[in-house]
């Protein structure tokens, strides 16, 4: 499993609204690792990460998830998804969320545990959701999708909004779930969790503009973070764009 | 379809209806205020007795229809219906872990509102009280199916309480209550045949005025049936699980 690659993304194309949001694409993230989706706002990071999970619909291309075409049956317990606002129900407690979300993929409340342990919520297990902050929510949500025990991790923006602490908490428990053989795409706009990451993927106006190490990156750009690693592919990329205009 | 998944889905909406007290409490109050407006409004005449059991199978139809319609919608944009639909979760299994839950609210209901009418209310009626539950419970499972169904087209909530005058009150006015079916002009007596709403009354009917009417409510029942499995499997095709 270690060696195989967790997506493999061929030549991807996605309209919306008859406008081309993703205009072929082509990526492979490897398994077992850490992968970071970086971008701006409004880049397709959702849409690529709506591709992997199969609920968004394709104009062109493929998309391999664990050795299969994605949206299929046999991986939707094999597939956790985390949208970016979270989405749980806010009338039910913590616990009652993780709880259903994990049912649902056969696993009991042992899992449900550890999953709150992980997310740093069980001192407020049974409260009901709405009662909570806009950080904590987001975390049930991330629980719901731990507690499955998912070959693949695919997390939009897990940590907006979290202190600095939880935010480090979680990227720690990214890894030692990488650690145990489980894959993880994590999308982020947070330029400075980019060396968080095993792997980066930065991404604007639906295309990759690089896929390589952290280190690599740096090295490549002569950039000393990945913000100014960005603002430098960019411009290099609009320098190519005159040259051929 | 999963029997297991449906049945945890069924819990999960029975465990968020249970959460909120004041929708608990509306739910079996409302009904049994309006029966009782109902009484009061026709004292002393007959009218009360007749169109009281009708309404008894209406109330539950109308409230399950605006409540479910309202859930699924909620379903929809806080964006859990994408995460559901992404898991395990067949589209079967949602619809019917829906109307499970929604139907066993809707027993307590019928039982509540139906024990008032003929207790409290004096509401006389020919044929046995069980049968009056059994139709006012399954004519909740049409309202919820029906109301999962609506929720499909409604991208708001504004939209989703516009359904209930829009599939709602043209059934209730062809469905014999306010003038008889055979009565009504030929055209809007042929459309009142296939509404299911005119079955439910039917049989309401049926249990008010005859000893024995399970001869009468049995093809009514069976027709309010067909629409709610009708209804559901609509439902569940409408869902989709890869959205633009």
């Amino acid at each position: 499993m270690m060696n195989t690659a967790a997506i493999v993304i061929d030549d991807l194309l996605v309209r919306r609204g008859g406008v081309v949001v993703i205009p072929g694409l082509r990526v492979c993230v490897p398994a077992g690792q850490v992968v970071g989706l970086l971008g701006p706002s409004g880049s397709g990071k959702s849409t690529l990460m709506r591709a992997v999970v199969g609920v968004q619909k394709i104009a062109g291309g493929t998309v391999t998830v664990l050795g299969q075409v994605a949206g299929s049956p046999a991986l939707r317990s094999r597939v956790g998804y985390v949208t970016q606002s979270p989405s749980v129900y806010a009338d039910l407690t913590v616990r009652a969320n993780v709880a259903y979300f994990a049912g649902l993929v056969g696993q009991g409340s042992d899992a449900v545990d550890k999953a709150l342990a992980e997310v740093d919520l069980s001192a407020v297990a049974d409260r009901k959701v709405e009662r909570l902050s806009g950080g904590q929510r987001s975390r049930v949500s991330l629980a719901a999708a731990l507690a499955g025990d998912p070959e693949l991790l695919v997390l939009d923006e897990p940590t907006v909004g979290l202190d600095p602490v939880l935010r480090r908490d979680l990227w720690n428990l990214f890894h030692r779930l990488a650690g145990a053989g489980r894959s993880l795409l994590v999308s982020s706009h947070v330029m400075d969790e980019a060396t968080r990451c095993d792997r980066l993927l930065l991404m604007r106006d639906g295309s990759l503009l690089s896929d390589s190490t952290p280190d690599e990156l740096l090295a490549r750009t002569g950039a000393l973070d990945a913000e100014a690693a960005f603002l430098h592919l960019i411009d290099t990329a609009a320098d190519t764009a005159k040259e051929v205009v | 379809m999963n029997p297991r998944l449906t049945l945890l889905t069924a819990s999960r909406v029975l465990q968020q209806i249970r959460a909120d007290h004041r929708t608990v409490a509306l739910l079996l109050i409302v009904p049994c205020v309006l029966m009782g407006l109902l009484a009061w409004v026709f004292q002393d005449t007959p009218v009360f007795d007749q169109v009281g059991p009708a309404l008894l199978g209406v109330f539950p139809f109308v409230v399950m229809f605006i409540v479910t319609s309202i859930a699924t919608l909620r379903e929809r944009t806080s964006g859990t219906l994408e995460r559901l639909l992404a898991g395990p979760l067949g589209k079967a299994d949602l619809m019917f872990g829906y109307a499970i839950a929604f139907g066993l609210v809707a027993i307590i209901q019928a039982l509540v509102a139906t024990a008032f009418a003929i207790y409290v209310c004096d509401l006389d009626v020919a044929g046995p009280v069980w049968v009056l539950v059994v139709i006012a419970v399954l004519d909740a499972v049409l309202g919820t199916a029906l109301g999962l169904l609506a929720s499909a087209f409604a991208h708001t909530e504004f939209q989703a309480v516009q359904f209930m005058p829009a599939f709602i009150l043209p059934q209730f006015l062809l469905c014999g209550l306010l003038v008889a079916r055979d009565r009504l002009p030929d055209v809007l007596s042929t459309i009142s045949d296939f509404l299911p709403l005119s079955y439910a009354v039917d049989a309401m009917s049926a249990v008010a005025s005859q000893v024995e009417p399970l001869g009468d409510v049995g093809p009514d029942l069976g027709i309010i049936a067909a629409w709610v499995v009708a209804a559901l499997v609509l439902g569940a095709l409408t869902l989709r699980r890869r959205t633009d």
